[in-house]
């Protein structure tokens, strides 16, 4: 488990050996490891070869919804951990 | 893919004359070692720069008719000592060190770094107006390094603890193509090579490649081949990933502008989404871990990260500045496929 910040852990089937986590990053995107599928609202997988991916974050990435590190021109800042609600 | 086997090129000066003549002979012959190398300018020395990059090469190559004992050969290791000092020395003079409040979040300071990129706008120029003759240019110049992308920094897994090598296996596996070699990323580089009508064997364009260029790959096989430079190594490939998808991009734009396809522009193309997850695990699991794990080389994390921008930034200003007088960029031009 990468130990930069918190996972949320996804966890439909608790046999599975590994399951799906989903990482914020520093200003970054979400990464998402494990047996996971994305799909589109009609069930139709949006194909990726990779085994760890990243969700884009900031709203901006031109292959949405996958992260193209536009973020980074567009000064995006959120963090790892969740944000405080209600803020003080 | 084959094996890799490389030719001698022709030398520069001395140091190279001196380094090529020792490699026709046994490695059990030994070579002279120079006491000190006088070098004004280390980083654009032609003769120092390619002699290094050969004594490197016996770690990765074959190279035609040289013995391969020479790789551990005693007196080799020593010149190659001799021609490293001046080196790191002039890439040290270029980076600032390490601020105190930078070291208690590495990740965060690699960020801050590489938004303060010094290199001028290369791949904004390629995206809007490089020419065809400048884009195969850019590809050869690469070629020292992209056919074999991720080895100099594969030299630094058995030197990690096991989170930060938990962290770069993750970036390295999928540069390696996932268990496919089609989709590794020096295969993906060669196929973009052919596809633009070059040479995609390894090692061909090495004659044609300036000391800026030779430089850049030095730098990084000098960081990983030595243990004590493990935070340099994994500083170097956190900056790396982290200007790898923006400018991936626009080459891959440049490349769809004059013309091809996705044979050529895969390579660009599959850099964008793959370098956006991989500069995050670098930046975070990789070079965060390491510092977490061995604070006494967090600066020289950030150090790697650093003079990977500066050395990035001469060769960069190398290539626009020669196109912007009119010249070729390398030692010698490659003709434009018709």
């Amino acid at each position: 488990m990468p130990g930069s910040g918190r996972s949320i852990v996804v966890d439909p089937n608790p046999d599975q050996s590994s399951p799906v986590t989903i990482t914020p990053y520093p200003n970054g995107p979400y990464l998402v490891r494990g047996d996971f599928v994305v799909q589109d609202q009609q069930g139709h997988e949006l194909p990726s070869e990779r085994r760890t991916i990243a969700l884009c974050r900031c709203g901006k990435s031109r292959i949405r919804p996958f992260c193209d590190g536009t973020h980074k021109l567009i000064g995006f800042e959120a963090p790892s951990e969740a944000e405080p609600w209600p803020r003080g | 893919m084959a094996a890799r086997l490389i030719e001698l090129p022709p030398a520069r000066g001395p140091l190279s004359e001196g380094l090529f003549a020792a490699l026709e002979e046994p490695s059990g012959e030994g070579m002279e070692v120079p006491d000190a190398i006088d070098s004004v300018d280390p980083i654009a020395d032609e003769d120092l720069q390619l002699a290094l990059y050969v004594a490197y090469e016996l770690h990765y190559t074959a190279i035609r008719g040289v013995d391969e004992g020479w790789e551990w050969a005693p007196s080799l290791i020593g010149f190659r000592a001799a021609l490293e000092r001046p080196f790191e020395a002039a890439v040290a003079a270029l980076v600032e060190p390490a601020a105190e409040e930078e070291l208690a979040s590495v990740g965060a300071a690699l960020q801050q770094i590489v938004a303060e990129d010094p290199g001028p706008p290369l791949s904004r120029h390629m995206e809007i107006e490089g020419r065809l003759e400048q884009m195969l240019e850019l590809v050869v110049h690469r070629s020292a390094y992209q056919l074999k992308e991720s080895d100099p920094h594969s030299w630094a897994i058995p030197r990690l603890s096991p989170r930060p090598k938990a962290a770069l296996l993750e970036v390295q596996a999928d540069e390696y193509g996932g268990g496919d070699p089609e989709r590794m990323h020096a295969v993906l580089f060669a196929n973009t090579m052919a596809a633009l009508g070059l040479d995609p064997t390894y090692g061909r364009y090495l004659e044609r490649l300036p000391a800026v260029t030779l430089a850049t790959v030095n730098l990084m096989s000098g960081f990983g081949l030595h243990r004590r430079r493990r935070g340099a190594i994994v500083g170097h490939l956190a900056a790396f990933e982290m200007t790898s998808s923006i400018p991936n991009r626009r080459y891959g734009n440049a490349l769809r502008r004059l013309g091809f396809g996705r044979e050529a522009t895969h390579f660009y193309d599959e850099h964008v989404e793959a370098d956006a997850v991989h500069e995050n695990i670098a930046a975070w699991d990789l070079a965060g871990g390491l510092a977490a794990d061995e604070p006494e080389v967090a600066a020289d994390i950030l150090f790697g990260a650093r003079a990977l921008l500066q050395v990035e930034a001469r060769w960069a200003r190398h290539l626009m500045d020669s196109w912007e007088r009119g010249d070729s960029s390398l030692c010698e031009p490659v003709a434009v496929p018709a």
